[in-house]
């Protein structure tokens, strides 16, 4: 998958680079177990400093979308439940409620966005 | 101050006859970081690399480079700094494969390919004249004579002033390359914040002589916050708001950029009584710009400002 940084935009450039890496997996661009570049790899490829790149990925790492297998570089984990049931519904919600506001905002009704967010589901094979 | 630091300052001050160019710096560069160095001219930058390179003595104050101080710097010790000089001087007269030759037979190490290969990024062939190439080919050669010897710590002192696109690009490609090892430190001093902000992981801004920011790129970030206030008059006047940065009008309204906000800070925006108040994202250049504005308006009522 190919990712791009934008400096001067409000998200810092590791964010970028985690952001994009956590959409691949989600729309399912980069799979359970799929390599990601090593980390000098990346940067020279974005042209970023490595220590950006060392920071997206030690973030991701720490969040458990990425595990290292030791010499052979980081790779995308097999998804684990690393948050307490409860925990997960808070932050479900809290993703929710900025899409379904953003979503009203833009003037759609609540069957409008059901289906729009249904056929993303069906998109993403979840 | 840990062991690891490449370049330590200790109350570094110089002045020019009865004007401090520099003053009262403490500031310390750690091994195997990229510190971008910004601040408008005359900031005192050029002047504080000078007397890192021990081309300047200072006033008062030490500075120390690789663990020996800059006024006594030993050949031995010279040869592990790189560092390129705003304009890029070269023998005008020699061809590109022999300014190699000659950076060959000047460095103890040499690394040949590390050359060749930036060279190449920078589009040179290396049977041309230097007299023959651009600003920004001439740049790519000055670069790559610097790097190829390998130093420890490179200090670059405005490499991108004057550079096509290409000639941009291929600076901030040679820069991580060479510093893919992860214990090469490197100083550079830049206007370009987009390009700092790619290469750079720690960041140092310097505001008529004084050094108001040095720390991680992100840490910067996080600690610049920036809201819109929708008052009749420049806020800064009616009220103190503690750790001010800059004020500056936007329309009918006023942007107010703040370093490390608490309760305070929000309390005294409430005082003022704003029609709205909104707080607003702050992106790298925005934080930046907002010190370095600070020295362009004068400091009669922006003493209270956070540094």
């Amino acid at each position: 998958m190919q990712i791009r940084v934008i400096p001067g935009s409000s998200a810092a450039i590791y964010r970028q680079i985690a952001d994009q890496i956590r959409r691949g997996i989600a729309s399912g661009e980069l799979a359970v177990g799929d390599a990601v570049p090593s980390v000098r790899t990346l940067a020279k490829e974005l042209v970023v400093n490595a220590n950006t790149v060392a920071k997206a990925y030690a973030e991701l790492i720490r969040d458990g979308v990425l595990e290292t297998q030791a010499g052979k570089g980081a790779f995308v984990a097999s998804r684990r439940d690393i948050y307490s049931k409860a925990e997960r519904l808070r932050r479900l919600d809290d993703a929710l409620e900025i899409a379904i506001s953003a979503s009203i905002a833009l003037n759609f009704n609540g069957d409008e966005i059901l289906a729009r967010m249904q056929s993303k589901l069906n998109k993403m094979q979840v | 101050m840990s062991t690891t630091d490449v370049i330590r300052t200790h109350r570094l001050t110089r002045y020019f006859g009865r004007r401090a160019v520099v003053r009262e710096l403490d500031f310390s560069v750690p091994r195997g970081s990229v510190v971008g160095l910004l601040g408008l001219n005359g900031a005192g930058k050029t002047t504080t690399i000078r007397m890192l390179l021990g081309f300047l003595e200072p006033t008062r104050g030490t500075c120390e480079v690789l663990g020996r101080d800059s006024r006594e710097l030993t050949p031995d010790v010279r040869a592990r700094i790189g560092h390129t000089v705003e304009g890029h001087f070269l023998h005008p007269w020699m061809r590109v494969r022999e300014c190699e030759r000659f950076g060959r037979e000047t460095h103890p190490q040499w690394d040949g390919s590390f050359f060749e290969q930036a060279v190449r990024r920078f589009g040179i062939d290396t049977d041309a004249k230097v007299s023959w190439l651009s600003r920004g080919q001439r740049a790519g050669v000055s670069l790559a004579s610097t790097l190829a010897g390998a130093p420890e710590l490179l200090i670059l002192d405005d490499p991108a002033l004057g550079l096509d696109p290409v000639s941009r690009r291929a600076l901030n490609e040679t820069i991580i390359e060479f510093c893919e090892s992860g214990d090469r430190t490197v100083l550079l001093s830049s206007h370009l914040l987009d390009d700092v902000e790619r290469v750079a992981d720690r960041v140092a801004v310097m505001v008529d002589g004084r050094m108001l920011v040095d720390s991680t790129l992100d840490d910067f970030r996080n600690r610049v916050a920036a809201w819109v206030l929708d008052v009749p008059q420049d806020p800064t006047i009616m009220r103190t708001i503690p750790g001010l940065v800059h004020c500056r009008p936007i329309g009918n309204r006023w942007h107010v950029t703040v370093a490390d906000p608490d309760e305070e800070t929000t309390a005294a925006m409430e005082r003022l009584q704003a029609a709205s108040i909104e707080r607003v994202e702050v992106t790298f250049e925005d934080a930046v710009l907002a010190y370095l504005s600070r020295s362009r308006v004068g400091h009669s009522f922006y003493s209270g400002a956070a540094s």
